[in-house]
């Protein structure tokens, strides 16, 4: 007898199945060309599921671009990803995060609306939001301590509040990699405390994180691996190793500035004398 | 109550003012509804380009037909959708920037349409119906075509308002997502397209954008939730074409500008009204600290 609750046969793609065997992240050759530049030059990487990972390197690194040929939204002239054995393009367990600047904070949605969005692409073309659906927002929204918030307009969050908002759209998508742009940028020290606690659950989840990030002393103390990035990958490894300064200056050019403020360590690069572009003293 | 049958009852008397308010109301909701994502995606100039854009295939409809409406509103909606496509093309190829190739093939486009319909002699008044609108010259037939392809455009804009709102406001996640991200902003620009080719008779083209943009904005200034937005700027825009219509015809002025004006005035009132709003609140959060 065919009952009536039973589930609706699964009909929609919700990507390929995963490869137990394959790593979660297999980076190989992978070079991006802008107008003839190098956005990005032959980074190769693998990664194992649950790691955290903190990428660094100067503005124009080239950050961004390598999370969008990761997500499987900007294909790479050269090289390829392969994400649990498969293409990038053929997952929905992606989640990506832009930077703050990039996100319109006045279009007319709710913060439990936002997290719903990570539910859509299982729910096929036709489909709507179910209970099931609902109460997985909610329990998420619990998650990173936002229950309280589901129903605020998005332009009412703080910048903290925001980036919880997209962990916990992480986590109704069930993303196994996600992809974070300089969540922490502007955030005062509390609140990037509540995020990487909210990162936690996500690691408890076996979630592979990459985060795109400035400051070196947060990298070192919140991350298990640190990637070193200016076009090309100068280093990946324990951040301790990382962080040496032969890799930083690799990084940044001679002209790096260490800049300890107490709270973090910035690496700078002096951009302001490239190229025998000295300024009169 | 003689007063109110001199206003509202009496314009009801002339089958084609209940037509032309029928249209209104049908075109008031339809341009409004898909007005919200051209008002959130920043879509206006565009709009306006499609509207514009049209004209030369209503031009053809108009001189192969002798004037019958019919025809000049399959030719439209041809054309709409084919520009809607060729614009959505040239955006993504073209090395020169999407606002600049809209210009050149909307006022290229536009300059087509005055041609051919002035190769016709006496061709004033029919020009200027397409450029401002005759919703006192909609008949049965197109009251029934605006009905369908309003209910058409609507029903769409409803069954896929999840992939709209994702697609717009956050169009990396609609793409990891492996939603079919090209198809929706194809759809959409001939969502747009079809809206304009229905809403054509009521206000046409020049005056267009109006009704795409100004009941949406409004709504925006009022809400901060997508589905109340759509709701009030429907609201808004349908009841400015029946306020717009009695206007027109107590105080002989051209319809579809009445109509416009209306919905002008309506969002003046409303952004006035929130300005006011806000200067009282920081006043008395200022009274507040100082207390």
């Amino acid at each position: 007898m065919v009952t009536l609750n039973r589930r609706r046969p699964n009909i929609i793609h919700r990507g390929i199945p995963h490869r137990p065997d394959a790593p979660i992240l297999d980076v190989s050759g992978v070079s991006v060309r802008y107008n003839g530049n190098f956005a990005l030059e032959d980074i190769s990487f693998q990664l194992s599921s649950g790691v955290r990972v903190a990428v660094v390197g100067p503005n124009g690194a080239g950050k961004s671009t390598l999370f969008k040929v990761i997500a499987g939204v900007l294909e790479p002239n050269t090289g390829r990803v392969q994400v649990s054995g498969g293409g990038p393009g053929s997952h929905i367990c992606i989640a990506y995060v832009p930077q703050r600047t990039n996100v319109d904070w006045d279009f007319p949605v709710s913060v439990s609306d936002v997290v719903m969005m990570g539910r859509i692409g299982r729910m096929g073309l036709f489909g709507w939001p179910k209970t099931e659906d609902w109460d997985l927002v909610h329990q998420s929204l619990e998650v990173v301590g936002m229950a309280d918030l589901a129903h605020r307009q998005i332009s009412e969050l703080s910048g903290g509040q925001q980036q919880r908002m997209f962990i916990a759209r992480a986590l109704v998508q069930e993303a196994e990699l996600m992809l974070m742009d300089e969540p922490l940028t502007g955030l005062d020290l509390t609140s990037q405390e509540i995020i990487f606690q909210s990162l936690e659950e996500l690691g408890k989840r076996g979630v592979t994180v990459l985060v795109a990030m400035h400051d070196l002393k947060t990298a070192a103390q919140q991350f298990d691996l640190a990637m070193l990035l200016n076009r090309r990958l100068l280093g990946i490894g324990k951040p301790e190793e990382i962080f040496t300064p032969e890799h930083l200056v690799k990084a940044y050019g001679d002209h790096l500035h260490i800049v300890n403020t107490g709270e973090q360590i910035l690496a700078l690069s002096d951009t302001c004398c490239e190229e025998g572009d000295q300024p009169a003293q | 109550m003689s007063l109110f049958s001199d206003l509202i009852l009496t314009p009801l008397n002339y089958p084609f003012m209940v037509r032309g308010l029928l249209a209104a109301v049908m075109v008031g909701m339809v341009c409004a509804m898909v007005g919200v994502y051209i008002v959130l995606r920043g879509m206006a100039f565009l709009g306006d380009a499609l509207a514009h854009a049209i004209l030369p295939g209503i031009a053809v409809g108009y001189l192969v037909s002798g004037g019958v409406r019919g025809p000049i509103f399959w030719w439209g909606l041809l054309t709409a959708t084919l520009t809607s496509i060729g614009i959505g093309a040239i955006s993504r190829a073209a090395k020169i920037k999407e606002d600049t190739a809209i210009g050149i093939i909307f006022a290229g486009m536009f300059a087509l349409g005055i041609a051919l319909i002035s190769s016709v002699r006496n061709y004033t008044v029919d020009l200027t119906h397409f450029l401002f609108g005759d919703v006192l010259g909609v008949s049965s037939s197109d009251l029934i075509l605006t009905g369908i392809f309003a209910s058409l455009v609507i029903l769409t804009v409803l069954i896929f308002y999840k992939e709209f709102l994702v697609l717009s406001f956050d169009p990396v996640l609609a793409a990891t997502l492996r939603l079919p991200d090209r198809f929706f902003e194809y759809l959409l620009l001939v969502l747009v397209a079809v809206t304009i080719v229905v809403s054509l008779q009521t206000v046409g083209v020049a005056l267009m954008v109006a009704m795409l943009v100004t009941p949406a904005a409004t709504a925006f200034l009022l809400t901060r939730r997508l589905p109340m937005m759509m709701s009030l700027a429907a609201l808004i825009g349908s009841g400015s074409g029946v306020l717009g219509l009695y206007l027109s015809y107590h105080l002989n002025l051209a319809s579809g500008a009445a109509i416009v004006l209306t919905c002008t005035g309506v969002f003046l009132l409303v952004w006035l009204g929130r300005t006011l709003k806000n200067v009282i609140q920081t006043r008395d959060s200022h009274l507040q600290l100082t207390d």
